[in-house]
């Protein structure tokens, strides 16, 4: 059980990685990145029913994060919308050296 | 005085006399330059610089640069307001140090047998280790002769000054460089140990400079400065390193503790020769001798009182007070002291060559300083220290007197160029002629100093050069020296050679001496209608210096006479000055002396007759040879042919040291070490290279950051695949 639960989590992984890597779309991206912490709230739960419920503890914690981050990074999206009409991030290097 | 230190209280039956105020004879010239320095300080706060520029120097130029620096006594509107105080205090300080000089001998003769040099400690200067060097004065026989000719002849030039500078505007400044040399003359003389007298050195080496280019405003004095500056450091290195390996092998640098050690010198050693011939280098350039002689003649461009004190009577004979003072070293070192012989010979046969045929006055002086102390040093080098000694101070009183006489002179023709407008040089016989019957007491007395120059009896430079030759002669046979050989050579060969060129020299010496006095003073006058009735007697304020020296010139063979003469004739007593000398020199002359001795009466005889010949056959040979009536003026001299204008240039000697080394220093200077190696590799490699360098990184990593996110995201998966596939092979095996 422990490890299907842990092989399909670390393919959710691999997924928002590839997500990241490769798609150009902000807001995929972004999803990407959900997509990865929740194979870890996966990982965290398959061991808790192993080794005990402080895992469970820490997906709450992820799952707050998780949310605060969705709505600061989904707002800083929309404002960089407003200022430039895209979210494709070739198109945003504002952090060039 | 607190200086007065117990150290030496007590134990020198010197001590409590007038010989413990020594250290009050330096320090009253110090005095006389601090106040001196201030009144030249005063009056460029009121008047502006003290600057020859001021004394409308250009209108009374010509285009001898070096030659015609004393173009400048006349010119009463600018004369110092504060000239008086400097005429006080300027010879007034040397009187007094003289006096106190005097008193010291005086103090030294009434002790009886006094063989231990009087040393008073002050303070220690340099406790590093085990090098420690105090500052301290050592009064003995040597230093005593020393300081009297220093602060006797010292005195009578700077009496003479005051007629001589008066008028220039900057004469306080004049007195002021003056007094500072006496000063550290003194301090070269009477230092106990060799860094304390290497201060002296260094400190007279100054003054030279500062006054050669006292009238700094014309480039051609500002430059025979500069030059006689950076010569004598090449001999100053030379020193340096024979006080270094005194220190390195001895430990130690005073005179007394070395000299004690002296038995333990390995005699000849290649240690002790090096140390000589070092010391001997430091010489070379201090008393210009062959080959670093080539800046004494153009000191001549300082006032003519400096070449006088400066450059004749004093500080160029430095290099043999150093010899005879480190005489146990050099009578160790046979080989270095045949070397001494050899240059002191070839130098004052050499200059005496050059001296035929110059026609500056003060140049003619020059070459035949170069030419006198290359004798005094050939007696050094044979271990006739009391003859060298004695040529030294014989040489002090006619070469002052032969220097001034000509400052006089020059004095009279820039008096009567001035006075007529004219503008020619005040400095060339040829432009002089017939100068006695305007200037009897200066002709008189510069006959006497020629006299004695050329060494004819009575006058006191045949005693002293007689001394040298016959002293030479001797030590062919049985000395040390003759034993050694220097580069192959068996040193009686070298001996005898360096006897010959002495006496050749001799010839010369009269030649060029009677052409001197034949064109200055004798046929017809050239100075030009006008300008004749303008020719007078300087003022008493220089004759009377003169009087003194032309007597010292006359009579100061009396200080140390021959035995082959005292017995002939009831003069005065035999070798004052050798048994005065004794206690210092005795010992190193005798193991130069070695088996040898003394040549026998009929030799000696037959040697002085063969020298008084030579003497005055030269003033024969130039009476009869020169016509000073067919000498035109130098505007109107047609330029030399042949040999004659060889010598006239010095045989090019400035020319081939410029070339050989002088362009070579400024070429790899310039394209060596300015352009590559300061531009090109300090400048260009390391500080631009560095700066280029910083930037070159800085700009590869600021092409990593992309700005692409994309690119960071991999680059930051990248990173942990490594570190996880890195811990999975450390852990996991």
């Amino acid at each position: 059980m422990l490890a299907e639960s842990l092989f399909f989590s670390a393919v959710l992984f691999s997924i928002g990685v590839i997500g990241v890597l490769t798609r150009r779309n902000a807001i995929i991206v972004f999803m990407c990145v959900e997509l990865m912490l929740n194979a870890v709230n996966l990982t965290f739960v398959a061991f808790a029913r192993v080794y005990g419920a402080g895992g469970q503890v820490f997906v709450f914690l992820v799952m707050t994060v998780a949310a605060a981050e969705a709505a600061v990074g989904l707002a800083i999206i929309i404002a960089l919308f407003r200022h430039r009409h895209t979210v494709d991030l070739q198109n945003i290097n504002l952090l060039k050296g | 005085m607190l200086i007065q230190s117990a150290a030496s209280a007590g134990t020198n039956p010197l001590a409590g006399t007038a010989a413990g105020w020594m250290w009050a004879i330096p320090l009253l010239p110090l005095l006389g330059f601090l106040i001196n320095g201030l009144v030249a300080l005063t009056s460029a706060a009121h008047f502006g610089p003290a600057d020859p520029t001021a004394a409308s120097h250009a209108a009374h130029g010509d285009d001898d640069g070096a030659g015609h620096g004393d173009a400048h006594a006349a010119h009463a509107s600018t004369r110092h307001r504060f000239a008086a105080v400097t005429s006080i205090v300027g010879p007034g300080v040397l009187v007094a140090a003289f006096l106190l000089a005097a008193a010291a001998f005086l103090a030294m003769r009434a002790v009886p047998d006094l063989s231990a040099p009087f040393v008073q400690r002050y303070f220690s200067w340099m406790p590093v280790g085990d090098l420690s060097v105090d500052v301290a004065f050592r009064l003995d026989q040597l230093s005593m002769v020393m300081v009297l000719v220093v602060t006797g002849v010292g005195m009578l030039i700077h009496i003479f000054s005051v007629g001589y500078m008066r008028e220039d505007p900057g004469y306080p400044r004049y007195f002021a460089y003056l007094n500072l040399f006496v000063f550290f003359m003194l301090v070269l003389v009477l230092g106990a140990n060799y860094p304390l007298l290497f201060i002296g050195w260094e400190g007279v080496g100054l003054c030279s400079y500062l006054l050669i280019g006292f009238w700094f405003s014309e480039k051609a004095n500002a430059d025979a400065g500069k030059k006689a500056f950076i010569v004598n450091r090449i001999g100053d290195f030379g020193f340096l390193i024979a006080m270094f390996l005194l220190f390195a092998n001895y430990g130690t640098l005073d005179f007394s503790a070395l000299q004690a050690q002296a038995g333990a010198f390995v005699f000849g050693g290649p240690l002790i020769t090096a140390i000589a011939l070092f010391f001997f280098l430091g010489c070379t350039g201090k008393s210009a001798q062959i080959p670093l002689y080539i800046w004494l003649p153009d000191a001549m461009a300082g006032p003519t009182p400096v070449s006088a004190l400066i450059h004749a009577a004093t500080m160029v004979t430095a290099g043999v007070y150093l010899i005879a003072r480190s005489n146990f070293i050099f009578a160790a070192a046979p080989v270095a002291g045949l070397t001494v012989i050899v240059v002191g010979a070839l130098t004052a046969f050499f200059a005496a060559t050059i001296g035929l045929k110059q026609w500056d006055i003060k140049k003619v002086l020059a070459y035949s300083t170069v030419s006198q102390l290359g004798y005094m040093f050939v007696g050094v080098g044979a271990g006739a220290y009391v003859a060298g000694i004695f040529h030294l101070m014989t040489h002090a009183f006619f070469k002052a007197l032969l220097f001034l006489g000509a400052g006089s002179v020059i004095h009279v023709m820039h008096e009567a160029y001035h006075h007529t407008h004219r503008h020619d040089d005040a400095q060339d016989m040829r432009n002089m002629g017939g100068l006695r019957k305007h200037m009897k007491v200066t002709w008189i007395l510069m006959w006497i100093a020629t006299l004695a120059i050329s060494g004819i009896p009575p006058f006191s430079g045949f005693f002293s050069k007689d001394e040298i030759l016959g002293t030479l002669f001797s030590r062919a046979d049985g000395s040390t020296l003759a034993q050694a050989h220097w580069l192959g050579l068996p040193g009686t060969v070298v001996i005898y050679g360096a006897y010959a060129l002495g006496l050749a020299a001799a010839l010369l010496t009269a030649i060029y001496m009677t052409r001197l006095m034949l064109y200055t003073f004798h046929g017809p006058n050239r100075t030009g209608e006008q300008e004749r009735a303008h020719l007078h007697e300087a003022p008493w304020v220089m004759t009377g210096p003169l009087v003194v020296l032309g007597i010292l010139a006359a009579v100061g063979g009396w200080f140390n006479l021959p035995e082959i003469v005292t017995r002939a004739l009831p003069l005065g007593p035999t070798g004052l000055l050798e048994h005065w000398l004794d206690p210092v020199v005795g010992a190193g002359t005798a193991r130069v002396v070695g088996s040898g001795g003394e040549v026998a009466a009929g030799t000696e005889g037959l040697l002085i007759a063969v020298a008084v010949a030579i003497a005055v056959s030269g003033i024969a040979i130039a009476v009869t040879v020169l016509k000073p009536a067919r000498l035109v003026p130098k505007a109107q001299a047609s330029p030399e042919q042949g040999f004659e204008r060889v010598l006239n240039n010095k045989y090019y000697v400035d020319e081939i040291y410029d070339a050989a080394v002088v362009r070579p220093t400024y070429d790899v200077s310039r394209n060596l070490l300015w352009r590559g190696i300061d531009t090109g590799l300090i400048d260009g490699l390391l500080v631009n290279g560095s700066a280029w360098l910083a930037r070159l990184t800085g700009w590869i990593g600021s092409q990593f950051q992309s700005g692409q996110l994309g690119t960071y995201a991999w680059v930051l998966v990248l990173g942990v695949l490594l570190v996880l596939g890195a811990f999975h092979h450390s852990v996991l095996p």
